[in-house]
């Protein structure tokens, strides 16, 4: 009941994620994360940028539970994310890893992508429906029969991507959807990204990729969030830039290219 | 067709023909014939080609040889043959190894060649083999090429570096990457285990494909291991 009531209450003018002096240490002492403070408006895509290290996978290894977090708190559409709602917040919340060697471990993709909503307690029709829906979102719908490890690294991106669609997720995270990509495979899964109506936080390193996909950008450094704002904004600042690590590809000009837009697909609620 | 019958049919069959072939007494040498000819039948129903049968079949091999050592290491009575004596308890489990286990990798052949390993795994799960079983399975066969790849690429950066390994005390940097294999594979496995309980894992692994097999499944599968039975006992009355 209260769920259903705190969804509703979500519509309107919850963020679809909320990230609240979140500070945690792992168990050996190593403290990754010191107070995180952000939040992702429903239908966003932000990308999360930082130098290696700086506790970006940690960061979202908490947004659905995995990671527990030692101080402040994590909510999805309003609903804190704990001990009692994890199931939940896991679907909400889909996780995309970067190996995809990691998220795709049954013998066939159907199984693969059938997994998650399957947990989730649907079977039968249902099940097909949602497994060849979220197929034909990547473009993947003549593997559903292959094992996972006969497709090529590309096709098996994407095919992570589903895995976590078949879950009807509100809020998408991708950790470095471009590593590894050749730039065919690299564009493929940009336009894949570009057509998804859920909220997208991306972790990368591949900041034209950032700029191409995300509006808005979060920089990262020391487990804390050091910046806020328009990627090409942040992209075009040299001294924020340089005291992150972050770097730009030689001869990328951030202001020579039209920055992201996020296209408003009909019947969604509107942008801020 | 046979490649359209349910999985866990075809498993029970080809089990259950396997037990009846071994408990066929092995002086009725026309049982065998017969069984054979089943066997190849399918097969061919099958349309199977020859040469990857008979390459399949090849994994007997290391049997075969055991198999032809009986008559000779064998004690008892002895029949000459040539110049060889031979001894007749040994030429009989020869025969024994040899044509039960031929039909016994036949029929298995017959069932993996017409069944993908996905599909062997489901119909286990079908038989109610426990499921700790076939998740191990399953994973190993998703990820046993994971892991070769994984080792090439180290072997690859090993000999890149120089590395000949000639002598016993050079196997230094093998065994390293042997530990450093099972390090990987082992982070891997808590990877792997993260992804599963990003999407929602609790424990058991949810059965996605729950379909009722058809009839003729259930009666084409059943018919092996029945005409088989028939065979047996024919001759069993007749020995």
């Amino acid at each position: 009941m209260d769920l259903e009531l705190s969804e509703q209450a979500g519509q309107e003018n919850q963020p679809a994620l909320v990230v609240a002096g979140l500070a945690f240490a792992y168990p050996d002492g190593h403290q990754a994360l010191f107070g995180v403070d952000f939040s992702v408006d429903r239908g966003e895509r932000v990308a999360l940028l930082g130098p290696n290290g700086a506790g970006k996978t940690t960061l979202v290894l908490h947004l659905n539970g995995i990671l527990k977090a030692g101080r402040g708190e994590v909510r999805v559409d309003g609903l804190a994310v704990g001990k009692s709602t994890l199931q939940e917040c896991r679907r909400r919340v889909g996780l995309v890893f970067q190996d995809p060697d990691d998220q795709l471990f049954m013998p066939t993709v159907f199984d693969d992508v059938a997994f998650g909503p399957a947990n989730l307690g649907i079977r039968g029709e249902q099940l097909t429906r949602r497994v060849g829906d979220a197929l034909a979102a990547v473009g993947m719908s003549e593997a559903a029969d292959r094992p996972p490890h006969h497709l090529s690294f590309g096709q098996r991106r994407r095919v992570a991507v589903a895995t976590v669609l078949a879950m009807e997720p509100d809020v998408l995270v991708l950790d470095e959807p471009s590593s590894n990509l050749d730039p065919a495979s690299r564009r493929e899964l940009a336009d894949i990204i570009k057509g998804l109506e859920q909220t997208v936080v991306m972790v990368t390193h591949d900041l034209p990729y950032a700029l191409e996909l995300c509006p808005r950008s979060l920089v990262m450094n020391n487990g804390v969030i050091v910046a806020d704002g328009p990627t090409r904004m942040l992209l075009s600042d040299d001294d924020l830039m340089r005291s992150n690590r972050l770097e730009l590809p030689y001869g990328f000009d951030p202001l020579s290219v039209p920055p992201a837009v996020r296209v408003r697909q009909p019947g969604q609620v509107a942008e801020r | 067709m046979i490649h359209r019958l349910a999985p866990a049919h075809k498993i029970a069959a080809v089990l259950l023909f396997v037990l009846v072939v071994v408990a066929t007494p092995r002086e009725q040498f026309w049982a065998f014939g017969l069984f054979a000819i089943l066997l190849m039948g399918s097969a061919f129903a099958a349309r199977l080609r020859t040469t990857l049968v008979l390459r399949r079949l090849t994994i007997e091999i290391p049997f075969v040889v055991f198999a032809l050592f009986l008559p000779f290491l064998a004690g008892g009575e002895r029949v000459d043959l040539g110049p060889l004596a031979l001894s007749v308890d040994g030429l009989w489990a020869a025969w024994n190894v040899l044509a039960k286990g031929t039909l016994g990798v036949l029929a298995s052949v017959v069932l993996t060649a017409t069944t993908p390993v996905a599909e062997l795994i489901r119909g286990l799960q079908a038989l109610r083999v426990p499921p700790l079983f076939t998740s191990i399975a399953s994973f190993m066969v998703r990820y046993a090429e994971v892991i070769a790849g994984e080792m090439r690429r180290m072997k690859v950066a090993r000999e890149s570096r120089g590395h000949n390994p000639r002598w016993i005390w050079q196997i230094r940097a093998i065994a390293a990457s042997a530990g450093t294999l099972f390090v990987r594979s082992f982070e891997r496995g808590e990877r792997v285990h993260l992804a599963m309980l990003s999407r929602g894992f609790t424990g058991s692994m949810p059965v996605t494909q729950a379909s009722e097999p058809p009839r003729w499944s259930f009666v084409t599968s059943a018919s092996l291991p029945a005409v088989a039975i028939v065979i047996a006992t024919a001759a069993w009355i007749s020995s």
